[in-house]
């Protein structure tokens, strides 16, 4: 249906010959998709839920959309409707009036609470989960692999049917984490960890990406996640862990100074304990608890080269 | 003495024109012409000042007066032409996001940044909110039978400081960049290790003197409301316009303390090295986005309110009915005002909070579904058993009725944590915030200066324009904005300078051609003004009524004098002027007039306005010693203002008799024309009654329309 529609438009409301060929995705690019075309259940019952909501609130929409029409038809000036300048109150259409939205309210409400919880994000989505630490970098992702002592940036390998749970931080400002056909999005914030659970259940490539703007790289701080099932995924976890490239402080450092990445990077080991130590840069007290001073500056300094620098008082 | 003394961070290539000369490129291009318009736009202005001799008048009659319709007035003037930039750099950023498939298109990300952050700041900021103050100042007073508001002199200084606050940002398209930050600023971006230019200061003081002028606005309204209506004007027998602003007004007091506190916050982070919202040291960036929606959510009330209150009114005068349940308005309004203080909190359920904590917000933020959707009931109820004229606002009235629902589902599947945890930051939220905010209330407004506009100024908007102008606005706004439902639904994210997807392009395209039609829209508004100041003699209505009003402020000439009411009303009942009509009433002698005070006019609130813009320019650019002596000045202004003994003018009985008499002359001489005759050069301003017998029976215009 979303295909049909959108190449309708395409070809016959704005045929632009260029944009046809311009439109043939090459093979290996990762298109951005919503929860329409949900690959997980999770995502699937969001959107399951949104078309639920839309169909009970068709209960007060839809009158409104014939109401409207008849009234003005029926009491324009000139009309066949009988003018009543004085008329103005009516118990009757009072309770309706309000009845019917309580009514709706409460019932939809009652459906938030009980989906709000199902689908909490810090929900647990069953056992074993695969762990995976997320630090969004401007204007990357570092995904490290504790379990398997890998990592990878802008690259997200998830195990097929095998419930995920995320725990995110940011070794920069602000951003939000989201790969909208597995699961919703959840900010991801400096010294501080937020959660998300998710689960895929069909193989595949999907677009992840941040929603927060966060400067100059934003438009384009996006990564592939592949679904793939136990045997490949465990295939690609060796693989990953054969390269030589380590992630260590000194790496994470070289990461911080903003940059766009295109191609994911992989590392076969990771020094124990980093997201931790991530975190515990922005500690109070324990601040910066293995570089001086001078180097916090400095790191600071790197992070965004592009700015005016005439501004730039520390 | 050093340059740094002097002008503080500011240099030669500060200015936009040396950006374009030394690292020429299309977006450097854009933001020289912008600048360039800026400065050719102003220089226009002083030349036609000069040559055509109006400083003298611009000073005396407009600027320096405290008199609430003046007020009023020019804060709509500021809105418009603010209204004209954020609506190009709209146009601007559908352009790019056209231009932008699967390249870079022509502007830099930088520069997107900006655009989305001053059209965002400005739309809320610099149009809705003076577009509504300014609404609320020329009406409200008229329609509680006042003859100004509470404070005058407070009012002209909050002019000034929203006037003040649109200077800078108009400013830093000349001098300098602006934050990309948003319009919502969130730290730690916009803290001064990741944003260390100047542009968030523009943004953090711009927003400042808006949101202290804001403050100052809801005192001064609510004061006036509760303390100035004429005598019989009890509670329940307001206009319902004078309910919303009063709702508004007390939202403003309360929201707009937090936003300040906010902003002032993140100034002492980025001036002061204080950690409130860094972070690292203790900072945390959650309070800021606490404090800011704290703001953030009562304010789109604040904007809307107004807007419903226009509604209540155009649809009652257009139909030639009582509104239906004025009660339930009331209490619809109130619930609503109410209920926006407990829902800020669904601007972030994506921050990690419990389930409780997000399904309790959500739940709360559904309940306000309730009370207005009461409203859109009420308003077709009002319709219902009324004789509608389809006249331009009542077009912009429907059309609200049917977008405004759809935009309300969508709110209702925003206030679900689950689906705000899909669609948050998406385009499906622009769409959303668009669909209530453009129909609602830039409509609203839209209608109410269509509606009021003969009042203020003695002769009506031509109406053909004016349709003409709806038929492009209404569908452009579908066409720009409903395509972005559907992008966000697919997952694309707002604020993105670019992007890959072709699926994207035809929905990007429709939203292109939507924009362009908002823009040919506003272009007919712009014409429709021309024309009508053109054809002024054929639209006169001196009589000052003519669409068969019903509150008090048709009851006096159009423009009505300084002192609007030669003598204060007296009313009993609700539709006070309807009711004066029905039974003979209106226009008659009383029995004596006599003296009234006025407000003389000041010099306080444009110095106040001057300094106070100078000293947060100097702020923005660390000029010091121009910051000790602005702010000097500024309160050296109040505190001399505290000695002028003489802050009022008595205008003799006789002259006030002499006008209105004269007036209620013209009034009774002239026939009243008829609701078929409303847009036609007979109508003066007096209208005849539009009804024959009694509820209930079946009367002769019955039969009449039955024949027909």
């Amino acid at each position: 249906m979303k295909g049909i529609i959108t190449w309708a438009l395409v070809v016959s409301a704005l045929s632009l010959p260029t944009l046809a060929q311009a439109a043939l995705p090459a093979e290996t690019q990762v298109y951005s998709a919503g929860f329409i075309d949900a690959a997980g259940p999770v995502a699937a019952a969001q959107f399951e839920h949104f078309q639920t909501i839309i169909s009970l609130m068709l209960i007060v929409v839809v009158p409104i959309f014939i109401l409207v029409p008849w009234v003005l038809w029926r009491y324009r000036r000139g009309g066949r409707g009988a003018y009543r300048p004085d008329w103005d109150f009516n118990w009757g259409n009072e309770a309706v009036l309000w009845g019917v939205p309580i009514v709706l309210i409460i019932i939809l409400s009652s459906a938030l609470w009980a989906h709000t919880h199902k689908y909490d994000p810090y929900r647990p989505l069953g056992n074993d989960p695969l762990d995976i630490e997320v630090v969004s970098l401007d204007w990357k992702f570092l995904f490290i692999y504790p379990q398997q002592g890998i990592a990878t940036l802008d690259y997200l390998a998830l195990e097929q049917d095998r419930p995920i749970r995320l725990k995110l931080t940011s070794g920069t400002v602000m951003q939000s984490f989201m790969i909208p056909q597995l699961a919703g999005q959840i900010y991801t914030m400096a010294g501080m960890t937020t959660q998300l659970n998710l689960l895929a259940d069909q193989e595949g490539e999907y677009l992840g990406r941040n929603t927060q703007y966060n400067g100059d790289g934003f438009a384009t701080q996006s990564f592939r996640t592949a679904v793939m099932p136990k045997s490949q995924f465990d295939n690609w976890v060796i693989h990953t862990q054969k390269n030589t490239q380590t992630l260590d402080l000194a790496t994470y450092e070289a990461l911080l100074k903003p940059s766009i990445e295109h191609v994911p990077r992989y590392y076969g080991t990771v020094d124990a304990g980093l997201f931790n130590r991530v975190l515990a840069r922005f500690t109070a007290g324990h601040a910066h608890a293995d570089s001086t001073p001078a180097e916090v500056s400095q790191i600071r300094e790197h992070h965004h080269p592009q700015n005016n620098p005439k501004g730039a008082e520390q | 003495m050093s340059w740094e003394t002097i002008f503080g961070q500011l240099g030669w290539d500060s200015l936009v024109f040396t950006g374009a000369i030394k690292h020429p490129s299309a977006s450097e291009f854009v933001a020289f012409g912008a600048g360039s318009i800026v400065v050719l736009g102003a220089v226009a202005v002083v030349v036609l000042l000069t040559v055509m001799r109006w400083w003298g008048p611009l000073w005396r009659d407009w600027l320096t007066s405290v008199d609430h319709k003046k007020i009023g007035i020019m804060y709509i003037v500021i809105a418009l032409v603010m209204f004209l930039r954020a609506l190009i750099e709209a146009g601007v950023m559908r352009s790019q996001q056209l231009a932008a498939y699967d390249s870079a298109g022509y502007l830099s990300a930088d520069h997107f940044g900006q655009l989305f952050t001053t059209h965002g700041t400005i739309m809320i900021f610099f149009v809705a909110m003076p577009f509504i103050t300014g609404l609320m100042n020329y009406v409200m007073p008229l329609q509680i039978g006042a003859r100004d508001v509470s404070f005058p002199l407070l009012n002209a200084i909050s002019l000034m400081l929203t006037a003040a606050g649109a200077g800078l940002i108009m400013v830093s398209l000349v001098v300098g960049e602006f934050s990309t930050g948003g319009w919502s600023g969130y730290p730690p971006f916009t803290g001064i290790e990741f944003s260390p230019g100047e542009g968030v200061d523009y943004w953090i003081w711009s927003v400042t003197l808006a949101s202290i002028g804001s403050t100052l606005t809801g005192l001064n309204f609510a004061v006036t409301l509760y303390k100035k209506r004429c005598p019989g004007m009890d509670m329940f027998r307001m206009p319902l316009f004078c309910w919303t602003t009063l709702c508004t007004s007390i939202l403003m007091i309360f929201a707009m303390a937090p936003l300040t506190v906010a902003t002032i916050m993140l100034a002492l982070d980025r001036y002061a090295g204080f950690h409130f919202f860094t972070n690292g040291d203790g900072g945390n960036m959650m309070n800021f986005a606490n404090l800011f929606w704290l703001f953030g959510h009562p304010e789109v009330y604040i904007l809307l309110l107004p807007a419903l209150g226009v509604w209540s009114e155009v649809v009652s005068t257009f139909v030639g009915k009582r509104i239906y349940g004025y009660t339930s308005l009331v209490y619809a309004t109130m619930c609503i005002a109410v209920l926006s203080f407990g829902v800020w909190l669904h601007h972030f359920f994506t921050m990690g909070q419990s389930a409780n904590v997000n399904a309790i917000f959500g739940i709360a933020t559904m309940i306000i579904g309730i009370p207005t959707g009461v409203k859109v009931y009420d308003w077709i109820l009002t319709m219902f058993r009324g004789r509608i004229r389809i006249t331009t606002p009542m077009l912009f009235h429907i059309n609200f009725l049917l977008t405004f629902v759809l935009g309300g589902m969508t709110g209702i599947l925003l206030a679900n944590p689950t689906v705000d945890f899909q669609v948050h930051n998406s385009l499906f939220l622009i769409a959303h915030f668009h669909n209530m905010i453009i129909p609602g209330v830039l409509f609203g407004m839209f209608a109410a200066v269509q509606y009021w506009f003969p009042k203020a100024f003695g002769f009506r908007l031509h109406e053909g324009w004016g349709k003409a102008a709806f038929w492009s606005l209404a569908p452009g706004f579908l066409l720009a904005f409903f395509p972005l439902y559907w992008l966000g639904m697919n997952g694309a994210p707002r604020r993105t300078v670019m992007w890959a997807d072709p699926a994207f392009y035809p929905w990007l395209a429709l939203a292109m051609l939507g924009a362009v039609l908002l823009l040919v829209g506003t272009v007919f508004l712009l014409v429709q003004i021309g024309v009508s100041i053109r054809q002024r003699r054929q639209l006169a209505v001196p009589l000052g009524d003519p669409w068969d009003g019903r509150s008090l402020e048709w009851s006096i000439p159009s423009p009505p004098p300084a002192w609007n009411f030669a003598v204060v009303p007296q009313v009993d009942g609700r539709d006070a002027f309807t009711e004066a009509k029905k039974n003979g009433q209106a226009y008659r002698s009383p029995a004596a007039y006599s003296d009234i005070e006025m407000p003389c006019n000041s010099m306080v609130a444009p110095l106040i306005g001057i300094f106070t813009f100078t000293l947060s320019f100097a702020l923005v650019w660390h000029i010091w010693w121009l910051v000790v002596v602005s702010f000097i000045v500024v309160w050296g202004v109040v505190i001399a203002r505290s000695f002028v003994a003489q802050t009022n003018e008595i205008i003799p009985a006789s002259r006030i008799e002499a006008e209105h008499e004269a007036f209620l002359a013209a009034a009774r001489a002239t026939p009243g024309v008829t609701r078929d005759l409303e847009m036609s050069p007979q109508n003066r301003g007096k209208a005849a009654p539009d009804r024959l017998g009694q509820p209930g029976q079946k009367r002769p215009d019955d039969v009449l329309e039955s024949a027909i």
